[in-house]
């Protein structure tokens, strides 16, 4: 039993550390320091940037330009962009349609793709859930139909598209079949987001940013060989992307990152000619958040040792989903409690209240998100209860 | 960083897994504790059982081989913890070993001989004297004094809660001698002791301590001053780990009895373990049963930790987590299993109480939480 990284690993910590101060310009480092938030466009160019010194796709095997890590070194490299308050990376090439490429891929579709997924030049966006298709996913009804031509034409409806109005292309999951089981007529297929008859229309989220997309298909012509895996075969493509690393998906870098900023806040804050971090009542729900998340630290070290001895995720990596999104979303709570009333400010000049709280209000508010996406929690524990705990189907005892 | 068990840790654990299993069901704890329906057992536990655990290395895990121990790790320990949990196994190991062993380990080596070796050898049992009325969880803030007289201490006080002080041959006692804490043993019936044997909830049993001028002689002073203080810290901060093994043992236990009656249990024509809301609330179970493994590794892997920060640090969130999750699983598995969950008949009961004890002893969630507020980490914001 041991809890301690390496000395190499830890020296790869701090080299790491190094290298994200080094290598972050200006302009962004301002906004990390105060935790600001994050325009697409400012996203990308780090990613850039990291690109450019091999370094954006660590979990990438080194034949398509990762850099060649173990399991560990990328963990502990994740961990750190997460508390550097470095921009999150858009996952939806680089860990979501990056690695399926390579899983099911044609050649032809990995040298196409792989390369500007890499290097940052397209950006990609997600087109699974729709207005009726949401945790039950299967249901999905955007078709694609064979013209016979060697096309699919693409009609139909996709929602919680994020970010696609920075979007290059898009992956879907469409209808290529509606004569047999909904799971078994779905394919998995790469659209051109620029291709006549797609139109995208972000919509303003309740953390008053523009995240969320619609994107609807109007007979879109998309070419056949944009299949990734059999025609027909895109449930069990979707499944397998669920496979993939998950010892990232805690973000206990992200919420360590927040609960640091909840006591630089507390310790600015003064009430009763006291800072408030001085206040048994503050400090002691701070130590209460602080445990969970260092309890949940030591969970992830377990599915990352697992990870490290080249276990499929098992029983410990499925607990993260669910606490990790949880206590993500109580530090922002606690964030805006230990803010008092500058919690009502909306987006008003700088200065108005300290540039550490500028963005927690949105946060708070977006951050809802995260316990709804990647497969909802109640989904998640609906697997466990199957899974793991072997409960019966519902309505099926 | 590696989780996985040696090869000796693996049998040791099946050892103690299937110790409690076919030498211990939980019949047994069920028979002998304090309050069941059947009346009153004057220990509790059973010297013959004891000495079995002697047998079989445990009461010597943790000591160095100079003394009849096995010299190995509290980890080691924490796993024989966590199987014996899993039946609520009633003879004294962690606080007679673990805890009053480990302030022994304070003294030397001819007290620990002297002390310590028949323990191992399943003949005597220890048990840890500091906790006092008006000192809740201080070790240091307390009002039993010992005074000087010619060679010996004399040792005048009250001390509440001492687990297992019913039937312990040996009291390890803390008192203050002019400002600083001291740490003595005591034996059974030295002149001026008076032990109350009293029932904990749990269907074990502590005492209640009066020291009515108790003779010490000086080779029976184990520790003074800031050794004193910090054997006595590290003896509870073993206690708070090994509490979180055996919270982790019963919460696993009962989770997989409660799954295990979700499958059987049928209403409306259905098992109800294929109803979402029970199945939602078993998931939840299962996570903080998974998180309070995480919380037991956590400490007792850094209980030994020769940086105190390091070791107070680990202990706290681990003693805290287990709180939060130690309770959430026993009351849901109480509320899953309805009506028989609330009775004394039903097993789940006896786990609830074992576990809602777990968190009063050695410093509860707030007393943790408050060390681990006051830790250097926690005010670092850089």
């Amino acid at each position: 039993m041991d809890l301690s990284f390496t000395k190499e690993q830890e020296a790869f910590r701090k080299e790491a550390r190094a290298f994200i101060e080094r290598v972050m310009p200006p302009h962004l480092a301002q906004k990390a320091e105060v935790d600001g938030h994050f325009e697409m466009p400012e996203t990308m160019e780090w990613h850039r940037i990291l690109a450019a010194h091999g370094r954006v796709a660590p979990h990438w095997p080194k034949e398509f330009g990762g850099p060649g890590w173990d399991a560990a070194q990328r963990f502990i490299w994740n961990e750190e962009l997460e508390t550097s308050g470095a921009p999150q990376l858009s996952p939806f090439g680089l860990t979501m349609v990056g690695p399926l490429i390579m899983q099911f891929g044609t050649p032809e579709q990995k040298q196409r793709f792989l390369p500007k997924i890499l290097s940052g030049e397209e950006v990609w966006c997600q087109g699974y859930s729709e207005p009726d298709a949401g945790s039950d996913l299967a249901g999905l009804r955007t078709t694609a139909v064979d013209d016979g031509k060697g096309n699919f034409i693409v009609n139909g409806q996709k929602t919680w598209t994020t970010y696609a109005q920075y979007a290059d292309w898009i992956f879907c999951l469409v209808r290529t079949n509606s004569q047999v089981k909904k799971q078994a007529g779905i394919s998995f297929l790469l659209i051109d987001i620029k291709t006549p008859g797609v139109r995208v229309e972000p919509m303003l989220t309740t953390g008053h940013t523009t995240a969320f997309c619609d994107t609807w298909f109007d007979n879109v012509v998309v070419p056949k060989e944009n299949v990734v895996g059999p025609v027909d075969g895109g449930w069990s493509m979707a499944k397998a992307l669920l496979g993939h690393e998950r010892t990232f998906i805690a973000a206990v870098g992200l919420s360590t990152r927040s609960i640091r900023r909840i006591k630089r806040i507390a310790s600015t804050t003064i009430k009763n000619g006291r800072p408030l971090i001085e206040d048994a009542v503050i400090r002691s729900k701070i130590a209460r958040l602080e445990v969970k998340l260092e309890t949940l630290r030591v969970q992830n070290y377990r599915a990352l040792a697992s990870a490290q001895l080249g276990h499929a995720p098992g029983p410990e990596s499925s607990v993260l989903k669910i606490r990790g999104s949880e206590i993500h979303q109580a530090t922002y709570e606690l964030a805006m409690e230990v803010m008092g009333q500058d919690q009502l400010a909306w987006f008003n000049r700088d200065g108005l209240i300290d540039p550490l709280e500028q963005w927690v209000a949105s946060n708070y508010n977006y951050y809802r998100a995260t316990t709804i996406y990647g497969g909802s929690n109640e989904i998640q524990r609906n697997v466990i209860a199957k899974m793991i705990l072997g409960l019966p189907d519902a309505g099926k005892a | 960083m590696d989780f996985e068990l040696t090869q000796e840790q693996q049998m040791l654990a099946d050892s103690a897994a299937k110790f409690a299993k076919s030498s211990s069901p939980l019949a047994r704890m069920r028979t002998l504790r304090s309050h069941g329906k059947h009346g009153e057992h004057e220990l509790g536990w059973e010297p013959k059982v004891w000495r079995e655990m002697a047998d079989l290395g445990w009461l010597g895990l943790v000591f160095p081989e100079e003394i009849g121990g096995l010299g190995l790790g509290f980890f080691d320990a924490s796993l024989v913890v966590e199987k014996l949990a899993t039946t609520l196994v009633p003879e004294p190991f962690v606080p007679s070993v673990l805890v009053a062993g480990s302030a022994v380990m304070a003294g030397s080596l001819e007290q620990q001989k002297r002390f310590l070796s028949p323990m191992i050898e399943g003949k005597t049992t220890l048990a840890l004297a500091w906790a006092e009325r008006r000192s809740r969880y201080a070790t240091t803030e307390i009002e039993t004094r010992a005074k000087a007289d010619g060679d010996a201490l004399v040792i005048t006080g009250e001390k509440v809660w001492v687990l297992h002080g019913h039937a312990a041959d040996v009291l390890v006692v803390s008192a203050k001698q002019d400002g600083a804490l001291v740490l003595v043993a005591i034996e059974k019936g030295a002149a001026g002791l008076s032990i109350e044997s009293v029932k904990t909830m749990d269907g074990q049993r502590a005492a209640f301590v009066k020291l009515d001028g108790v003779r010490v002689p000086k080779e029976n002073v184990l520790a003074h001053g800031s050794r004193a203080e910090l054997a006595l810290e590290l003896a509870l901060d073993r206690g708070a780990a090994a509490a979180c093994a055996e919270g982790y043992g019963i919460a696993s236990a009962v989770l997989w009895m409660t799954v295990g009656y979700l499958g059987v249990r049928k209403q409306f024509g259905v098992a109800i373990g294929s109803f979402q809301a029970l199945q939602h609330r078993a998931v939840d179970m299962f996570v903080e049963t998974e998180l309070l493994r995480s919380a037991a590794m956590l400490a007792c892997a850094r209980v030994d930790d020769p940086d105190v920060q390091e070791r107070r640090r680990a202990v706290s969130i681990a003693k805290a987590q287990l709180e939060d999750g130690g309770r959430f699983v026993v009351q849901q598995a109480t509320q899953l299993h309805g009506g028989i969950g609330v009775t004394d008949e039903h097993d789940v009961g006896l786990f609830f109480k074992r576990m809602t004890v777990l968190h009063g002893l050695y410093g509860d969630a707030q007393h943790h939480l408050e060390r681990f507020a006051s830790s250097p980490s926690f005010a670092a914001v850089g």
